[in-house]
C-alpha cells in the first residue's frame, strides 16, 4: 500500500505526534503527509482520537511531542500569536459548527472579513450572498443559528470556513448526527468546495460511505497510530481483518467494550 | 489528606500563574491591538449603561443607612452635624468603590464568565481561533477596557447619589440643620478621597473583567462547567475585591495622606 507522498513538498506533515489527556494516551506516534490538493479521510473509532488528531493540525492543542509541519513549518513550538498567520491558511468545519450564536448568518459568514476589515461593506455583503449561494442556503442572512436545523448550521459552518478562500479545510465529522440524506448532500457540497476552491481538505469521519465518496487516500487511526493507509478501493478491498471489521461495521469481540 | 492539601495548592498556583498570563497577554493586545469599536461600545452600553440601576439603588441606601446610623451615634455626644462628614469620607474612599465592585461582580462579572464560558463549551472559541483572531483581543480586551471605563464612573455615581441621599436623610427626615451639615462635609472631606476612590473602583473594574474571562476561558465541559465558571467567578472575584480593598487602603493612604 502507498505510504503516501512521494514526490513534491506537503503542505501538511505530521511526524510522530504523541498527546494526552492526564494518563489517558490518546495518541502515540502518528505520521503522515499530505499533499497539495490532496482530499484525505481519516477513520477510526468513536473516540480513538481523530478529532484530537485534526485540532492539532491547525495548533487548537499541543502536543506532547513530535512536530506539525504546515508548508513545511514547525507550528508546535509557536505561541497564539505567531499561530494567527498559520491560520490565515486554513477552514474549519467543527462538529457542532460551533457558529457564534449571538450573530447573525450573515455576520457569521463575513467573521474573518469583520476582523480584517480590509473589505469595503458591499463587497464583504456580496461574498457573504456568493457563498450562502454555494453552500445551497441563498438568503439566510438574518436568520440567527437558533434557527436552523444541524444541517443547516453545518452548511454556514462551512460557508464561514471557506469564504476567505484557505488553501486547506478541516472537517471534523461533517456527516455526524445528520440522516443519510442530509448527509450525502453535505458531502457533495464537500466535493463542490474541493473542486471550485482547489482546497487540500482533510475530513475526520466515521462515516464510511462519505468516507469512501470523499477520500481520494483514506488514513486509518487505530490503537493510537496510523494503522493503515491507501486508496478507498485499498481500504475496502483490504483483507486486513482490523480494517475489514471497521468497513463492514461488525463489532469486536466483548472484551473490548465490558 | 496531605496529598489534597498539595493537589489543592498546586491548582490554586495554576490559576494564579495562568490569570497572570492572560493579564500579561491581555495589556500587550490593549496597547497594540486596533480597537474594535462596535465590541467596544456594546460593552460599554452592557457593561456600564446597564448596570446603573443596581449601582444606584445600592448607593442610595448605603448612603441613607450610613447617614441615619452615624446620625443616631453623633447624637448622644452633640456631633449632629458631623454626620455628613462620615457619610461623605466613608462613601468616597471605601463603600463607593468597594460596593459598586461588589454589584459589578456579581451582575458583570458572572455574566462574562457565562458567555465566555459558554463560548468554550460549545467550541465557539477554538472556531475564533481557526479564522485567525486571537480570543484575548477579541472577548477579553473590549470588556477590560469597558470596565476599567465604567467603574471608577459608575462608583462616581454611587457616591454622589450616597452622599446626595445621606444629605436628604440628615435634613429632612432627622431634622440636621442644613448649612453646618454641608459645610462640615466640605471641611473633612479631601479631594484624595474621590482620588484613592476612583483608583480603587478601576483597580476593581481590572480585577472583575480578568476572573470573569479567566474563569470562562478555562471553564470544565457541559452545563455544570459553566455553572461552575460563573460561581467562581463571582465569590472570586468579590473576594479579591475585598482583600485587595485593605492593600490600597493603606497603601494608598500612605501615599496621599501622609502623616
Amino acid at each position: 500500500m502507498n505510504a503516501g507522498g512521494q514526490g513534491g513538498k506537503p503542505v501538511l506533515e505530521v511526524r510522530e505526534l504523541r498527546k494526552s489527556f492526564g494518563t489517558n494516551l490518546i495518541l502515540d506516534g502518528v505520521n503522515f503527509r499530505i499533499e497539495k490538493g490532496e482530499s484525505v479521510v481519516i477513520i477510526g473509532r468513536s473516540g480513538g482520537g481523530k478529532s484530537v488528531l485534526l485540532k492539532h493540525l491547525i495548533g487548537l492543542l499541543t502536543p506532547d511531542s513530535g512536530q506539525v509541519f504546515i508548508d513545511g513549518q514547525d507550528i508546535v513550538p509557536m505561541n497564539e500569536r505567531q499561530l494567527i498567520a498559520v491560520r490565515h491558511k486554513f477552514g474549519m468545519l467543527f462538529q457542532g459548527a460551533a457558529l457564534f450564536d449571538s450573530m447573525t448568518v450573515a455576520e457569521n459568514v463575513a467573521f474573518a472579513f469583520r476582523r480584517d476589515r480590509s473589505l469595503p461593506e458591499n463587497e464583504v455583503r456580496q461574498k457573504v450572498a456568493e457563498v450562502l449561494e454555494m453552500v445551497d442556503l441563498p438568503g439566510t442572512e438574518n436568520k440567527k443559528p437558533s434557527e436552523l436545523s444541524g444541517g443547516m448550521r453545518k452548511r454556514v459552518g462551512l460557508a464561514r470556513a471557506i469564504i476567505y478562500k484557505p488553501e486547506i479545510v478541516l472537517y471534523d465529522e461533517p456527516t455526524t448526527g445528520l440522516d443519510p440524506i442530509v448527509s450525502d448532500s453535505i458531502d457533495q457540497l464537500i466535493a463542490r468546495v474541493r473542486d471550485r476552491l482547489d482546497v487540500t481538505s482533510v475530513v475526520v469521519t466515521h462515516d464510511m460511505r462519505s468516507a469512501r465518496r470523499l477520500g481520494q487516500r483514506i488514513l486509518m487511526l487505530h490503537n493510537k497510530k496510523i494503522y493503515v493507509t491507501g486508496t478507498a478501493d485499498e481500504i475496502f478491498k483490504s483483507q486486513d481483518p482490523v480494517v475489514r471489521r471497521f468497513v463492514e461495521g461488525v463489532a469486536e469481540s466483548k472484551e473490548e467494550f465490558f | 489528606m496531605v496529598k489534597q492539601g498539595k493537589s489543592m495548592i498546586a491548582e490554586w498556583l495554576t490559576g494564579l500563574g495562568r490569570i497572570t498570563l492572560l493579564a500579561q497577554e491581555a495589556f500587550t493586545s490593549l496597547f497594540t491591538f486596533k480597537v474594535a469599536w462596535r465590541d467596544l461600545l456594546y460593552q460599554v452600553y452592557f457593561i456600564g449603561v446597564k448596570s446603573q440601576s443596581v449601582v444606584l439603588i445600592t448607593g442610595a441606601f448605603t448612603g441613607m443607612v450610613l447617614g441615619a446610623q452615624t446620625y443616631f451615634q453623633f447624637h448622644k455626644v452633640k456631633m449632629d452635624t458631623a454626620t455628613l462628614a462620615v457619610v461623605a469620607v466613608s462613601m468616597c474612599s471605601e463603600l463607593g468603590p468597594v460596593l459598586t465592585g461588589l454589584m459589578v461582580a456579581g451582575r458583570v462579572g458572572a455574566a462574562i464568565a457565562a458567555e465566555v464560558g459558554t463560548m468554550r463549551v460549545t467550541e465557539q472559541i477554538d472556531a475564533l481561533r481557526t479564522l485567525a483572531t486571537h480570543p484575548v483581543d477579541y472577548l477579553v480586551v473590549p470588556r477590560l477596557v469597558a470596565l476599567f471605563g465604567a467603574m471608577p464612573l459608575l462608583t462616581a455615581e454611587s457616591i454622589a447619589v450616597g452622599i446626595g441621599s445621606g444629605y436628604l436623610v440628615g435634613v429632612y427626615l432627622l431634622g440636621i440643620d442644613p448649612v453646618y451639615l454641608w459645610a462640615n462635609m466640605l471641611r473633612y472631606t479631601a479631594s484624595s478621597d474621590v482620588v484613592i476612590g476612583l483608583i480603587k473602583s478601576f483597580v476593581f473594574g481590572g480585577i472583575v473583567a480578568l476572573i470573569g474571562c479567566y474563569k470562562g476561558m478555562y471553564c470544565g465541559e457541559g452545563a455544570e462547567g459553566v455553572g461552575r465558571a460563573t460561581t467562581e467567578a463571582v465569590v472570586f472575584s468579590s473576594i479579591t475585591i475585598l482583600i485587595t480593598n485593605f492593600f490600597l487602603t493603606m497603601s494608598l493612604g500612605q501615599v496621599l495622606h501622609p502623616t
